[in-house]
């Protein structure tokens, strides 16, 4: 409890009582709110939002293991796929003989490929919490693994953000093929029901949304936590100096592999709660570009500071939809790409980062003149005045 | 514990260090009891740094022992396996954690439990925080305690390293270069500090610096070219032709 009142100061508590708020106001405009109300919120904009939430938190495990380990993912997609996947079987299963094929137990996309038999690794994901336990196991054991290998052969740096980069590009590949098992290109879509309910109606995706914003609280929380410890601050330690933190015995691999993992495993969870909100998982989720967009959004908000990259995922998000929905579509990757490029060479802190900086100056400034004023250098200019 | 084979402290025998067919350490030979404290001297390229890197488990030797406390073959542990069994090392630039505070880089450095999960469940006690006063005390950093790391002088980033290695509670500590870029005041004053940390603990100074190695008025070993030249008092050592040869004779 105590190590939770610490990991909490005052802006992380104030950014939670936000969360909460959003959580609560956005599906009571849409709930409760009568349409003809001005402040109605329609559907379609929960899912969108909700959308953005989940972005928010892969945002999160990105920062995490970036802004204060100095692991620069750029294959974080991936993990955030195969979470979604994940949940996409278990909402396949959900479907049932409502398919085209009427199936009781083979999905559309296998019956099209003539397939007699649910492969074995579909068992149990018509039950919800073993599909539950894939969505955080799946992207943990793949991170755990890649980390053990990458981290002990003491890859860093610019080589393991291309390693990165091949591996979701490889599993993309993958994921492509049809007799993988995973619907190939057209990806798991036709959702009817989770957990019973309707996945298109307002209620469903209301809860969903506020779900997804108990997600991001509880990430953010967990974060916060690991960040005040005595291992967030080897963390940090590594970041910045990775030989010396060797030298002082600390196994650096270890670490590394824990706090990816811990990230990869975040990752799956936004992924599995994106899934039901969009409607669709398909390959393109492990599209390399994907995942460096997702580091934008971070460098965009400030990386190390966990609420810059929540803001700077939905701000970014909150961009693309306006900017793809209206004539200058065809031009987003440029803007996109000048947005990485400025905040590089104008704000490289980002944008929370640029204001705790300028805070922290401010203190410094206003702590050296009251002690100016202590000291009685301001009393000597004050008496000098009058002889002028 | 396996048999002790040597009464030494380090021991290190016939080692043999090559990059692309340069020779940095060219069948070395060194001995060091415990308590004792020893200056490595040697021109530029000498393999001073080089040697640390093999105590420390940077590098890997070629050929040749390196034995610690005379039964650990350090030749086959890591730079994390041979700082659990007691040995400290401070860089040639000082390397602190800049972003962290002062009294948080000693707290890092505190011999304590460095597994993952005793990180993640630590918690501060009293007498981890009485540890970082007497360590902030020994290197006069105790009024810059909450400062961040990367805002201090270079003599001062000295000091903290150099506490962090005590915070370790090494049995060797290996210093390289502490008072390149420091006063005049502070190289004297880093000489007394390291002359009460070696009341306790067996230390090893590479340096350049002459006055500051007579300052310590130890023994002292000549590098050159990979291997010892001579050793000795630091007035026998400047009387030795081959040294005078090698430091003037270029």
């Amino acid at each position: 409890m105590a190590a939770l009142l610490h990991a909490l100061d005052r802006s992380s508590t104030a950014f939670l009582i936000l969360i909460a708020a959003v959580a609560v106001v956005v599906p009571t405009l849409n709930l409760v709110v009568p349409e003809t109300s001005a402040l109605h919120l329609p559907t379609y904009l929960v899912a969108l939002f909700g959308k953005y939430i989940c972005y928010a938190l892969l945002a999160l495990a990105i920062d995490l293991i970036w802004g204060y380990c100095g692991i620069l993912s750029l294959g974080h997609g991936a993990f955030f796929a195969l979470g979604g996947y994940a949940m996409g079987m278990y909402l396949m299963r959900q479907i049932g003989t409502r398919g085209v094929y009427a199936n009781p137990i083979l999905p559309d996309f296998m019956v099209f490929l003539n397939w007699h038999e649910l492969p074995v690794y579909w068992y149990g994901f018509s039950h919800f919490a073993y599909a539950a336990l894939m969505i955080v196991l799946v992207p943990g054991l793949l991170a755990f693994v890649f980390g053990w290998f990458a981290f002990r052969s003491r890859v860093t740096g610019v080589y393991l953000s291309i390693i990165t980069q091949a591996l979701t590009y490889a599993l993309m590949l993958g994921f492509f093929r049809n007799n993988f098992g995973f619907g190939g290109n057209n990806g798991l879509t036709d959702f009817k029901d989770i957990l019973g309910f309707n996945v298109q109606s307002a209620e469903t995706r209301a809860a969903l949304f506020s779900i997804s914003c108990v997600a991001l609280a509880l990430g953010f929380i967990i974060s916060r936590l690991i960040i005040t410890s005595k291992f967030g601050k080897v963390l940090v330690a590594i970041r910045d100096a990775e030989a010396r933190t060797r030298f002082l015995g600390y196994r650096v691999e270890s670490y590394k592999v824990f706090v990816f993992t811990l990230s990869a495993c975040i990752a799956g969870i936004a992924g599995a709660l994106y899934v039901p909100q969009v409607g669709i998982i398909n390959p393109s989720e492990f599209a390399p570009a994907s995942s460096i967009e997702a580091v934008i959004w971070v460098a965009v908000g400030g990386r190390g500071t966990l609420t810059g990259a929540v803001l700077g995922a939905v701000l970014v998000n909150y961009a693309k939809t306006y900017f793809t929905s209206g004539p200058l579509a065809p031009y987003w990757l440029f803007i996109l790409g000048s947005l990485f490029i400025a905040v590089t060479l104008l704000l490289p802190r980002g944008v929370i980062g640029t204001l705790r900086h300028w805070w922290a100056l401010r203190r410094d400034y206003l702590n050296a003149k009251s002690a100016a004023i202590d000291d009685g250098i301001a009393v000597g200019i004050a008496l000098k005045r009058p002889a002028e | 514990m396996e048999e002790r084979v040597t009464p030494s402290l380090l021991y290190l025998d016939g080692v043999t260090v090559s990059f692309d067919g340069f020779r940095a350490l060219n069948n070395l030979s060194f001995t060091l009891s415990a308590g004792e404290m020893r200056a490595v001297i040697g021109p530029n390229g000498a393999g001073k740094t080089t040697m640390m890197d093999v105590v420390t488990g940077k590098t890997r030797p070629d050929a040749g022992d390196v034995i610690f406390d005379g039964s650990q073959d350090l030749t086959r542990l890591d730079e994390t396996e041979i700082a659990e069994l007691g040995i400290g090392r401070k860089f040639q630039k000082p390397t602190v954690f800049d972003m962290h505070t002062v009294e948080d880089n000693i707290r890092l450095a505190l011999k304590s439990d460095r597994r993952v999960r005793a990180t993640l469940m630590w918690q501060g006690s009293r007498e981890e925080s009485a540890r970082i006063n007497t360590i902030l005390e020994t290197i006069r950093l105790a009024p810059l305690r909450n400062r961040i790391a990367g805002s201090l002088s270079h003599g001062q980033k000295q000091w903290l390293e150099i506490g962090m290695l005590l915070a370790q509670e090494p049995k060797l500590l290996l210093v390289d270069e502490p008072v390149a870029g420091m006063t005049d005041a502070e190289t004297r004053q880093t000489a007394e500090l390291l002359k009460e940390i070696n009341r306790d603990r067996t230390v090893v100074v590479v340096e350049h610096d002459m006055t500051f190695v007579r300052d310590l008025g130890v023994r002292v070993t000549v590098l050159h070219e990979g291997t010892v030249i001579a050793e000795g008092s630091i007035d026998q050592v400047s009387a030795n032709e081959r040294v005078i040869e090698v430091y003037l004779g270029r």
